[in-house]
C-alpha cells in the first residue's frame, strides 16, 4: 500500500491510495476494508485502458493486481491454463509457446495489458472470426467481491455445465460485479504455417462483395478485416492458418474468389491496424462500433458521409465479424457532434457505438449508448453483487 | 390453487392449451430422468410471448412456481415439475421466424427442434453446430436451458457459442433482450449467463442462433485398439500433433457390443474404439487424416477404417448416438452418468472405473467425448434384484467422486438439474454457490422459476454474506481454487 502519485491519476480524478496485494486473499480484504470505509475502488491492471467507459463518478483507491503475476498451471497436453489475473498476456503468450500452444486472442497492447483487465474490457480482434472471443474461451474464473467474498467458478475443464456461468458476466464487466483474481483458459495450438493476404477492393461496395464472397465460401480462414480511410481505397486482409498444401489451395481459391482485384501476400503487420488507430490519440476520438457482417459497407459509407459533414479526418478496421474500430481526428466540438449523429445511424440499425477514446476537451458524451430493456435488470445484478456501487462507480452502462 | 385460477389461466391458453386431468398431467411428471417424478398442478401449452408473460403474470401475483419444458428429453431432470407448481410447456411456439444467410443468423422460437434449425438451410449448406445425441426431438429453448453440447463441440463450441441473442419472459412476467444480431451488445453479458441456468432465470421466447456454412470436407475413421487404455494414448497424440478435430469419440467394449446389436453400424469388437472426425479444406484434411492415421498405428491400433462414402459416415454415427438406448439391449436397467475430466486423466479414470466396477460387481459401459474428457459411464443393473438399483446408484455416485477428484465437473452437458444439486457443493464451496445465487436473485427475486433445482439450497434474497470461507477439501490440501 502507498500513495498514489498523479501517475495513478485516472479520468477525472486523483485517487488517493493504491494497494498492491500480495495474493487473493490479501486482495479480497483489502476491498472488504475499502467497501467498508465507503471507498470508490478503481481495479487496474496493466492500466491500459483505463479511460474505456465512463469516468467514474468516485476514485479514492487504486486496487492493482500487479503483484498477482504467476502463471499457475499450464496443463499443454489438456490445453488448458490457470493464472493469475495480474498476468500479462504477453507473459502469457510467451510460456505456452514453449509447448506450440496460445491463447487464440490478439487484445490490444499484449506486452503490458493483464489477462484481468482483457477479460474485464472484453477485448478481442480478428482472430474472433475463427476462434471466438473471451466469453469462449475462458472456462473459470475466481473474483473478489466488495464484501470479501472470493468465488469460483466453472473449472479446468472445457466442457462444463455445472452452475451459472459466472466467466462470462465477468466478462467485459469492466470490473464493476468484482475483481478478477484468478481465470482458466481453453487454449489452442500455435499454427504450423500462418499467412496473410490482402487485395484493394477500389471501394466499399467491392470490399462488401469480397467479404461476402469469403464468409460464404468453404475457406477455413482464421481472420478477416477491411482497412480504410478518407484519403485510402478500401484493403481487404485475410489469414490462414495450417499447414504448407492447405494453405496453398486456399490461396489459390481465394484469388478466383476475388478476381479481378489482385490478392498478394502481405506482412503479418497489417493485423496491427487496429492498435495503430491508437498511437499517437491525444486529439482523436477512437470508437469499436458493431453492426450486422453484411452491412459493413454501408455502415462505413454512413462514417465517410457524417465525418465529411464535419470536417472530420476518419480511419476503420472493421472485422468480418462485424465488429469495426474507428478513429476520428478534429476538433472536440465536431467530434462530439458526429459522434452523437454516428450512433444514432448505428442504433437505428441493430448495431452499437461504444466510445472507447475521448480527445482533451470533448464535451461529456456517455460512452455506451442506448442499452436496451435489460438495464433494470443489469442494475439489479450490479445490486446483488455491490451494493455499495464501491467497484468502478459510474463507468458502466446507464451509471452502474 | 383455486378454480379462479384455472379460470384465468384457461382464458390465457384456450381450452385446448391448459391441462389438468390426473391422467394428462402424467405425460408431464418425468423428463428424460425417469426415475424421479412429481405431479404438477396444472401443465400450460402457450403458443405465443404474450401468453408466457400473461402466464408469468399470474404465476408471480400468486407466488405459483413454474417450470419450463421443451421436449423433455433432458437428462438432469431440469423439466421435473415442483410440488404445487406449474409446468409450462413451448412446444406449440415451434416457428422459425427468420433467416437470414447473409449474416448468418436464424431466429426461432424455443420450441424448434434442433435438427430443424439444420433442416431449414441445409440445402444453402449451412448448419447449426450443437448436435446433442437426442437432436431429432429435442428443442433450442431446452438446449438453451441446458447449454447442450453434442460430439461436434470440441471443435465448434456449445449452445453457448451459438446463441447470439435472446428474448426472455423474467419471472414476473416483464420481457427483455439479450445480446442481439451483433456482436458485443453493451452491459453485462447476461445471454451467456442466462443460457445454461437450466431454466432457473425466465424462459427464452426468441432465440437469435449463429448458423455455420458447411466444411468443403468430412472424413471419419475407425480406429480400434486392444483397449481403451491406447486410445486414450492416441487422443493425447492427435492433440499433441496441433490437430483439432471436428469430433473424437471414444467407446469400450460393452458399449461397442451394445451399439452393434441396436443399428448393426460395423463396428469392429475391440476393447477401445475410436471415432475421430476431421473436417475443412479437403487439401488440409487429407494431410491431417493421414497423421491422425499414423499416430494411431504408432498406439497400437489393430484395425483402421475410413469411411467412404457419406452413408457409411451416416452409420457410424448412427451407432454412436444409439449408444445410450441400446443399452437396454444389455440390460433391463442402467443410469447415464455425464461427469468431465481434464483429457490427461484419462487412463488412471478408466481404470478406478474399472476397479469399481468389479468392487461392485455390476457392468459399466463407457461411451465418452474423448477430445474434451466429457465421460458417460454407463452403469448397468437389474432393478429385480434387490438391492442392485441402490448399489447402482451409489457405484455411479463414486464415479462422480472420481471426476470431481480429477479436477474436471459434475455435468459436461446434461445439467445439474434435479439430479445432481446436492453433489454441486462437493464441486464448489458456499461463496462459490451463494455468488452464483446472486444472479439468481436478480432475474428472480421470488424464486418461482425452476425453484429446486441447481442448488442445494436456496439463498434468501437479500441475506447478508459472510467473508470468504475455505473448502473443507481445500483446508484439506486435497484440491486448490481455481
Amino acid at each position: 500500500m502507498r500513495a498514489a502519485s498523479t501517475a495513478d491519476g485516472v479520468p477525472g480524478h486523483q485517487p488517493s491510495i493504491v494497494v498492491e496485494p500480495g495474493n487473493e486473499q490479501e486482495l479480497a480484504a483489502a476491498l472488504r476494508l475499502a467497501n467498508e470505509a465507503n471507498l470508490a475502488v478503481i481495479p487496474r491492471g496493466g492500466g491500459t485502458k483505463l479511460s474505456w467507459g465512463n469516468p467514474p463518478a468516485r476514485a479514492d483507491l487504486i486496487l492493482s493486481t500487479a503483484r498477482l503475476d504467476k502463471i499457475i498451471e499450464h496443463v499443454w497436453a489438456d490445453l488448458t491454463v490457470t493464472l493469475e489475473a495480474g498476468c500479462t498476456l504477453q507473459k502469457l503468450q510467451d510460456t505456452l509457446s514453449r509447448h506450440g500452444e496460445r491463447l487464440a486472442l490478439d487484445a490490444l497492447w499484449p506486452e503490458r495489458a493483464t489477462i484481468g483487465g482483457v477479460v474485464s474490457t472484453n477485448d478481442s480482434g480478428a482472430l474472433r472470426l475463427r476462434f471466438g472471443s473471451l466469453r469462449d474461451l475462458i472456462i473459470g474464473v475466481t473474483v473478489a467481491l466488495p464484501d470479501g467474498t472470493l468465488a469460483s467458478s466453472g473449472g479446468k475443464v472445457v466442457k462444463n455445465v455445472a452452475g451459472y456461468d459466472l466467466p462470462k458476466l465477468m466478462t467485459g464487466a469492466l470490473g464493476t460485479l468484482g475483481v478478477i483474481t484468478r481465470a482458466i483458459f481453453r487454449l489452442h495450438p500455435l499454427p504450423k504455417i500462418a499467412r496473410t493476404v490482402s487485395a484493394s477492393m477500389g471501394n466499399l461496395e467491392a470490399a462488401q462483395r469480397a467479404l461476402h464472397a469469403v464468409q460464404n465460401s468453404k475457406l477455413a480462414h482464421t481472420a478477416m478485416q477491411v482497412r480504410a480511410a478518407e484519403d485510402a481505397a478500401p484493403e481487404t486482409d485475410v489469414l490462414f492458418e495450417g499447414t504448407d498444401a492447405g494453405l496453398a489451395a486456399q490461396e489459390t481459391h481465394l484469388k478466383k474468389l476475388l478476381a479481378p482485384a489482385s490478392v498478394a501476400e502481405a506482412p503479418p503487420s497489417v493485423w496491427n491496424a487496429r492498435q495503430e488507430l491508437w498511437s499517437p490519440s491525444h486529439s482523436a476520438a477512437i470508437v469499436k462500433f458493431t453492426v450486422l457482417p453484411a452491412d459493413i459497407a454501408n455502415k462505413v459509407e454512413i462514417v465517410r458521409r457524417v465525418a465529411g459533414g464535419h470536417q472530420i479526418r476518419w480511419k476503420v478496421v472493421v472485422e468480418a465479424t462485424g465488429i469495426g474500430w474507428l478513429r476520428l481526428d478534429g476538433s472536440p466540438d465536431h467530434l462530439h457532434s458526429a459522434l452523437q449523429d454516428l450512433r444514432a445511424e448505428l442504433e437505428r440499425g441493430v448495431g452499437a457505438l461504444v466510445v472507447l477514446h475521448r480527445p482533451a476537451g470533448i464535451a461529456p458524451l456517455d460512452a455506451w449508448g442506448n442499452v436496451g430493456d435489460a438495464l433494470p435488470l443489469m442494475r439489479a445484478v450490479k445490486q446483488q453483487f455491490d451494493p455499495k456501487s464501491t467497484l468502478n462507480p459510474g463507468r458502466f452502462v446507464g451509471g452502474i | 390453487m383455486d378454480a379462479r385460477i384455472f379460470q384465468e389461466l384457461r382464458a390465457i391458453v384456450g381450452k385446448s392449451g391448459l391441462i389438468t386431468s390426473p391422467e394428462d398431467l402424467r405425460t408431464y411428471e418425468c423428463d428424460g430422468l425417469t426415475n424421479f417424478r412429481v405431479m404438477p398442478r396444472a401443465v400450460l401449452l402457450p403458443d405465443s410471448t404474450e401468453q408466457v408473460q400473461a402466464i408469468l403474470r399470474v404465476s408471480h401475483r400468486e407466488k405459483i412456481p413454474f417450470v419450463a419444458r421443451g421436449s423433455g428429453t433432458g437428462l438432469s431432470g431440469g423439466a421435473l415439475p415442483v410440488e404445487n407448481g406449474i409446468v409450462i410447456v413451448l412446444t406449440r411456439m415451434n416457428r422459425i421466424l427468420e433467416v437470414d444467410l447473409p449474416n448468418a443468423r436464424m431466429v426461432v422460437e424455443p420450441g424448434v427442434f434442433n435438427l430443424d434449425v439444420t433442416g431449414r438451410v441445409q440445402s444453402q449448406e449451412f448448419f447449426y453446430a450443437p448436435d446433442p445425441s437426442s437432436q431429432s426431438v429435442c428443442s433450442i429453448g431446452g438446449n438453451v436451458a441446458e447449454n447442450a453440447g453434442g460430439a461436434h463441440c470440441l471443435k465448434y463450441g456449445f449452445t453457448t457459442t451459438h446463441v447470439l441473442g435472446l428474448e426472455v419472459a423474467l419471472p414476473d412476467g416483464s420481457l427483455i433482450h439479450l445480446g442481439g444480431k451483433t456482436l458485443d451488445a453493451p452491459g453485462y453479458d447476461l445471454a451467456g449467463v442466462f443460457v445454461g441456468s437450466e431454466g432457473t432465470l425466465g424462459i427464452a421466447t426468441k432465440i437469435i442462433l449463429r448458423i455455420v456454412k458447411r466444411p468443403e470436407c468430412v472424413q471419419t475413421l475407425l480406429a480400434a485398439f486392444p483397449s481403451t487404455n491406447e486410445a486414450g494414448a492416441a487422443v493425447s497424440g492427435i492433440i499433441a500433433a496441433r490437430i483439432l478435430p471436428a469430433a473424437i469419440e471414444m467407446m469400450d467394449n460393452l458399449a461397442i457390443r451394445a451399439a452393434e446389436a441396436a443399428v448393426h453400424a460395423n463396428y469392429p469388437n475391440c476393447g477401445g474404439l475410436l471415432l475421430v472426425e476431421l473436417d475443412g479444406p479437403t487439401a488440409e484434411v487429407e494431410a491431417q487424416m493421414c497423421q491422425v492415421i499414423e499416430i494411431c498405428r504408432a498406439k497400437d491400433s489393430v484395425e483402421i477404417h475410413l469411411a467412404q462414402s457419406e452413408a457409411e459416415r451416416a452409420l457410424v454415427w448412427k451407432g454412436r448416438k444409439a449408444a445410450f438406448a441400446a443399452m437396454g439391449r444389455l440390460s433391463p436397467n442402467y443410469i447415464i452418468q455425464d461427469g468431465v475430466i481434464p483429457r490427461t486423466a484419462l487412463p488412471r479414470v478408466m481404470s478406478e472405473i474399472e476397479r469399481l466396477s468389479k468392487e461392485a460387481d455390476l457392468r459399466v459401459a463407457n461411451v465418452f467425448h474423448a477430445g474434451d474428457g466429457n465421460l458417460h459411464p454407463l452403469v448397468l443393473y437389474d432393478k429385480r434384484i434387490p438391492g442392485q438399483e441402490h448399489a447402482a446408484e451409489a457405484l455411479s455416485n463414486r464415479i462422480m467422486e472420481l471426476c470431481i477428484a480429477a479436477g474436471g465437473s459434475i455435468t459436461g452437458e446434461h445439467g445439474v438439474g434435479e439430479d445432481k444439486k446436492m453433489i454441486m457443493s462437493k464441486m464448489f464451496s458456499e461463496p462459490d454457490l451463494d455468488t452464483m445465487q446472486r444472479v439468481r436473485c436478480a432475474f428472480d427475486p421470488l424464486q418461482l422459476s425452476n425453484p429446486t433445482k441447481v442448488f442445494p439450497r436456496p439463498r434468501l434474497c437479500g441475506e447478508k454474506l459472510g467473508e470468504y470461507v475455505a473448502h473443507p477439501l481445500e483446508t484439506a490440501g486435497t484440491a486448490e481454487r481455481f
